[in-house]
């Protein structure tokens, strides 16, 4: 037994050495400078033009996965090495996928500022603007009036859907409600408005239809589900006892959810339909196919073509004039308009969620 | 039985519990309805793209499927390369999230995650078109000059760098954050003995997460890479704006000629089309609403087997 032991002192990764304590912080700033040093020799010796500092993180990160897999395995043996390759890749994962959100909140915010900081940006359409000048005011108006609209049509029918689920439904129609909720989240957004467009080019005969409410109606068909799961959850989350008190006064069922259910699930709930709203507000391609594009003001939901944020966007960018360098300045700063009201939507939804959410005992 | 039945009390019916109880079923009722809509209307207008006269279609087409045969390919192709490159690097961030970030840090890091999901795809595209594609496109020079002898790495390569590849690149991001939330979710409902027993046995952390928590959590990954399929086979406005198609089958990555996806060819041909065009794009839309309801439906059914023995609910 103990010549076994003998033999092979060093694979016992129980015995085997350990590295330092926060060894792994200072090979990964170890590995960033000899990378940063690399990068700079290249720069000094004019092979590239400027110091790159991307590949020197990149390059610095790489260097540190082989670095402390080689360092850990000399050391601590072959298990515990790849404990560490596997954290510092996880991490790395992390690191890669904030990336793009930073590029994109970054690039937006030059791009746009120019263009969202002009005078008439908020108080003018695009009417007879040729060039530079005009604004959004069309397409926030267009957007406010779809997206209300949307809201108008889904909240009641997605709370009385939640509520039959969660009050009400046994049984099959339960079931199927509850899987084909699941499944229409995953709708293409595109197919929304194709259906609006299908719907009411039919029932008004006019193959060349576009209207807002009809952007509404391909909205609703996207945002109903989120509503559904979102509040259901939130129902789900009121405690029994509360409903079994309400009954036991005697109060009728219908009371009991209207006067003791909603309320106290009402932050929740609110959460979950700004969250909606957040979630469509953002919507191109069904707004594009129904509700269509116009340069001028539209008050009206059920005549003409409406402009919206997203689709002012885009058709900023596809349809440049004569002077591009202006479209894709207001393209991007109707882009900083949008993530701004999405993220503020975003923002208001998970404050209103922490300020009023019940406390629970964990 | 006989007792049990007779001791079962009724609630006396109210009007307000009837008009109540019936508005929610209705509500409830009217979502399938809705689902049972989109697939008629859309069926009942793509009817004449199937009889189409072979005029109607542009470009030496004849006939409606091998109109949408490169647009099924282009979708797919593009979708399956987002979800290559999305699904390690969520599992990634997924295990990131729920084992190796600090607790307090967790709730935090993964709404930054979430942030993703709220940027609007239009501005997707914009990112993708102005930034991605730039930025990309030397190293698709150098890839092209080395590894050219490889089919869908052959060139010519794309100067403006939007090829399928980029898009595939711009769909991965757009899809990490709903393949996150899913795994995340699962990875959390490991059971803690499973994780604490292994640890107990003296393995590592990564050992610990390969013999408890992957396992337990396959079939939510398998699930969540098909809801990020679903999305990524609708997704519309970054394609349309990033891609620079062709109508032809296509495998080559980096090139200037790409398979272009049904969502963006309607988005990018609807505002101009007209006659049988509409119906042919509608038409196009009802094979990508039949593909994303038979994957989504399939990824859902995945996941409701899973809870009933998860022990979670």
């Amino acid at each position: 037994m103990s010549s076994v032991l003998e033999a092979a002192p060093l694979t016992n990764s129980l015995t085997a050495g350990k590295l330092p304590r926060r060894s792994s912080l200072w090979v990964l700033l170890a590995s960033w400078a000899v990378s940063a040093a690399f990068f700079t020799m290249l720069y000094l010796s004019g092979a590239v033009d400027g110091f790159n500092i991307v590949g020197t993180v990149v390059f610095g990160t790489v260097l540190y996965c082989v670095a402390i897999y080689v360092l850990s395995r000399l050391v601590e043996g072959s298990r515990k090495a790849k404990d560490r390759l596997m954290t510092a890749l996880v991490t790395a994962a992390f690191v890669i996928a904030l990336l793009p959100l930073i590029s994109i909140i970054y690039t937006t915010v030059v791009n746009g500022l120019p263009a969202f900081l002009t005078p008439t940006f908020f108080t003018s359409s695009q009417r007879n603007v040729v060039g530079a000048g005009g604004g959004v005011l069309h397409a926030v108006m267009g957007t406010l009036l779809v997206t209300g609209m949307a809201t108008l049509i889904s909240v009641p029918i997605g709370l009385l859907a939640s509520i039959y689920l969660v009050e009400y439904g046994r049984g099959r129609l339960a079931k199927a409600i509850t899987f084909f909720v699941d499944v229409m989240t995953g709708i293409p957004s595109i197919v929304a408005g194709l259906f609006a467009f299908a719907l009411f080019a039919l029932l008004f005969n006019d193959p060349g239809i576009r209207f807002g409410f009809g952007g509404a109606i391909a909205l609703s068909v996207l945002m109903i589900p989120v509503v559904v799961r979102s509040s259901e959850e939130m129902l789900k989350l009121v405690p029994n006892e509360l409903r079994e008190a309400a009954f036991a006064l005697g109060v009728p069922k219908w009371l009991t959810i209207l006067k003791v259910v909603l309320p106290t699930s009402l932050a929740g709930i609110v959460t979950g339909v700004m969250l909606s709203i957040a979630r469509v507000i953002g919507e191109t391609a069904p707004l594009l196919i129904i509700a269509g594009f116009t340069s001028s003001m539209n008050y009206d939901l059920f005549s003409e073509r409406m402009m919206t944020l997203p689709v002012f966007v885009y058709t900023q960018y596809a349809n440049q004039g004569a002077d591009s360098q202006a479209y894709i300045d207001r393209a991007w700063a109707g882009a900083l308009t949008l993530i701004l009201i999405v993220m503020l939507l975003n923002g208001l939804a998970r404050l209103i969620a922490h300020w009023f959410s019940p406390k629970l005992g964990r | 039985m006989t007792t049990v039945a007779a001791t079962t009390i009724k609630a006396r019916q109210r009007p307000g519990d009837r008009i109540f109880s019936s508005a929610t079923v209705i509500s409830g009722s009217l979502i399938l309805a809705v689902l049972a809509a989109v697939a008629i209307f859309l069926l009942v207008e793509s009817l004449p793209a199937f009889v189409a006269a072979p005029e109607d279609f542009s470009g030496d087409v004849t006939n409606f499927w091998s109109y949408v045969g490169p647009l099924v390919f282009g979708t797919i192709y593009s979708a399956i390369l987002a979800l290559l490159m999305a699904v390690p690097v969520a599992i990634g961030i997924a295990l990131f999230i729920s084992h190796f970030a600090p607790r307090k840090l967790a709730q935090g890091l993964g709404y930054l995650v979430d942030l993703l999901a709220a940027v609007p795809s239009v501005v997707f595209g914009l990112w993708g078109i102005g930034v991605l594609a730039p930025l990309v496109q030397p190293f698709y020079t150098t890839i092209v000059d080395w590894f050219g002898w490889f089919t869908p790495l052959a060139g010519p390569v794309s100067g403006t760098g939007r090829t399928i590849f980029t898009v595939a690149i711009v769909l991965a991001v757009m899809i990490l954050p709903i393949i996150t939330a899913i795994c995340r979710e699962i990875f959390l409902q490991t059971p803690l003995l499973h994780e604490e027993a292994a640890l107990a046995l003296g393995a590592t952390r990564w050992e610990m997460i390969r013999m408890a928590v992957l396992p337990f959590g396959l079939p939510g990954i398998i699930s969540a890479s098909m809801l990020g399929l679903g999305r990524a086979l609708g997704e519309t406005m970054a394609v349309a704006m990033v891609l620079s198609p062709t109508p032809e089958v296509i495998f080559q990555l980096l090139t200037s000629q790409n398979s272009n996806t049904i969502a963006a060819n309607i988005a990018l041909n609807f505002p101009e089309a007209h006659g049988v065009g509409v119906n042919i794009l509608l038409a196009t839309g009802l094979v990508l609403f039949v593909v994303t309801l038979l994957v989504n439906m399939l990824a859902r059914v995945i996941i409701n087997s899973r809870k009933a023995f998860s022990g979670a609910n």
